[in-house]
């Protein structure tokens, strides 16, 4: 079943030249997707246009069958959760605070945490092995950390699709793949930006490659990460063969 | 700092306590000075209806209760009023130097101040002065509202600026008609800008008191929304809140209640700007937890900046605003070295 299907989508900043057009994507129940693309191609605008930050001009995002822009926010935000690399500035928040927001969406006015919250904090900060820093600042923390953090947050929205901006940016080799293999484990529909072809390829069930705002390529990691297509898309040449281990692409940059 | 959920009852409870205490103890100190088991058996009689041990002096009743007590009261409404509003703008604009002020409030109430004491005169008695400056508090809010929206959003940049553009329009227009006013009457505004408590009766008190408890609930009740708001506009959306409307709110609420305790105190500085961050040194920016306690120290601590504004050059009282931002700035400068 399709979590999240987009349609015909459309969306230009200023009503005049589009910056994304005829977007065409799906990603299946318990599917990991990568969103790749040159930088300005238009990644970042077609997540937000999926989290309900920006309004596509044209077409429709549908979440479970339903029109994600005719729901509620608050709606959104109890079924999508998102990580972003976006950090809160330093008015003191503790870790295990930041975590806690991923309440919001499921919480009245005047409601409190009760026990089941704080549990959901707790088991989120153990699945991204921060239960030792719970009661620190988040701004002392590393960038790797913080990434971890906003991670537990979105598993503490208990959403059903999950959206990932460049989501092992800050991260060491390490906590790259430890994130993706998290991510992974959750089972929860994925969508995510990556730049690291290599880990996309590695990770992702599904691919979809954005160049000027259109959808040149989607399939899985094997049908579109061609020499043909990265040379096309990126105006680089590369060398694609197999992951001697795991038998996914990899993806070897010629320097010409 | 205070974290366990025990602490910050007990820190609640102490500071509550402080500021009763605070409150009652304050009454003893002024141009004519009151021992303090006096202040405490006429607060007996008026409150409890205890009857002293050897009769009261009504000069005594009266200075304590019919002009110190409404005057100590208002001191305490001002101060939480002004530190909750501090607070929340910080939040919602993401600015930690944000404060009531700067919003065009303050300069729109004087600005109407002004064109009552010069022009109008009391023209509904002791009422015009607050009213009129309320007016322009709400004149000053419109505009800057006006100005910052666009498109549908109301971007907290853009908010700022345009509080700080209303501000400067304003002043000029008052300082203008200082300028140009008779300057007698004019002296009497600049005396109200500088902030004091003087005009507090009891009968006015119900409204900043009603006022200060409607925004505390308000806040409260959107402190999530506060907390989500001060980590970024796009995680606020993720977490389904619409920050256009969660900022208006707040600007709204932040706009009347700063109108409604400028129009009765003038412009008391330094509370909304500093004290939040005293709280949040104690508590964390956890806004359940941070508004009681942000609230509760500003009422403390104008509580004994008027004990400070009323003492210092007696039998003159020292406009408040003058004290306030000569004590905080001190003590402020001392928490940053000790930090």
């Amino acid at each position: 079943m399709a979590r999240l299907q987009i349609s015909d989508l459309a969306w230009s900043p200023n009503g005049d030249q589009a910056l994304l057009d005829g977007i065409e994507l799906v990603v299946g129940d318990g599917q990991l997707v990568g969103l790749l693309g040159p930088n300005g191609s238009g990644k970042t605008s077609l997540l937000r246009c999926a989290y309900r930050f920006q309004r596509p001009d044209q077409g429709r995002v549908e979440l479970d069958g339903e029109a994600l822009w005719s729901s509620s926010p608050r709606w959104c935000a109890q079924r999508v959760a998102v990580v972003l690399q976006e950090f809160p500035q330093d008015f003191g928040l503790t870790v295990a605070e930041v975590a806690a927001m991923g309440r919001t969406p499921h919480k009245g006015l005047f409601d409190g945490d009760d026990q089941a919250d704080v549990t959901l904090v707790e088991q989120a900060l153990a699945r991204v092995g921060l239960s030792a820093h719970k009661r620190q600042a988040f701004a002392h923390l590393s960038g790797g950390e913080k990434q971890r953090v906003l991670l537990a947050r979105a598993l503490v929205q208990q959403p059903t699709l999950l959206i990932l901006d460049e989501p092992t940016n800050h991260l060491d080799p390490r906590y790259q793949l430890e994130l993706l293999r998290l991510i992974k484990t959750l089972g929860l529909a994925t969508l995510a930006s990556f730049h690291d072809l290599n880990l996309a390829a590695a990770f992702c069930d599904r691919l979809y490659v954005l160049d000027h705002g259109r959808v040149v390529a989607s399939g899985t990691p094997t049908e579109v990460l061609t020499e043909a297509l990265l040379a096309e898309v990126y105006g680089v040449q590369a060398l694609v063969d197999r992951h001697p281990l795991a038998g996914h692409p990899r993806i070897t940059w010629i320097n010409p | 700092m205070i974290r366990s959920p025990r602490a910050y009852r007990l820190l609640l409870l102490v500071l509550a306590l402080a500021l009763a205490l605070s409150c009652a103890a304050s009454l003893g100190f002024g141009a004519a000075p009151v021992p303090l088991p006096r202040v405490l058996e006429i607060l007996g009689q008026r409150l409890f209806d205890l009857q002293p041990a050897q009769a009261l002096s009504s000069a005594q009743d009266s200075i304590v209760w019919l002009i110190r007590a409404p005057r100590v009261v208002l001191g305490a409404l001002v101060g939480a009023g002004l530190a909750l509003v501090g607070t929340a703008l910080q939040a919602v604009t993401r600015n930690p130097l944000a404060d009531p002020h700067l919003l065009g409030v303050s300069s729109g109430a004087a600005l109407g101040a002004v064109i009552v004491v010069l022009y109008l005169g009391e023209f509904i008695g002791l009422l015009s002065l607050p009213l009129a400056a309320f007016v322009g508090a709400l004149v000053s809010m419109l505009l800057v509202l006006a100005i910052a929206s666009r498109g549908g959003r109301l971007e907290s940049d853009r908010l700022l600026l345009a509080g700080v553009a209303v501000s400067f329009v304003m002043m000029a227009a008052s300082n203008l008609l200082l300028f140009l006013g008779d300057h007698h009457a004019a002296s009497s505004v600049i005396f109200w800008m500088l902030g004091g408590l003087g005009l507090a009766r009891w009968e006015l008190l119900w409204l900043p008191a009603l006022c200060l408890m409607l925004a505390l609930l308000l806040l409260l009740g959107l402190a999530r929304a506060l907390n989500a708001l001060m980590a970024g506009e796009h995680s606020a959306v993720s977490l389904g809140l619409e920050p256009r409307r969660v900022r208006l709110l707040v600007f709204v609420c932040a706009s009347l209640l700063t109108g409604v305790l400028v129009s009765l105190s003038g412009a008391i500085g330094f509370v909304g700007l500093i004290l939040p961050h005293v709280a949040r040194f104690l508590v964390g920016a956890e806004h359940r937890r941070l508004l009681p306690v942000s609230a509760l120290l500003g009422a403390l601590f104008l509580v004994w900046v008027d004990v400070a504004a009323r003492t210092l050059l007696a039998p003159q009282d020292l406009p408040i605003g003058i004290a306030t931002a000569a004590i905080g700035g001190v003590f402020f400068v001392l928490l940053l070295r000790r930090r």
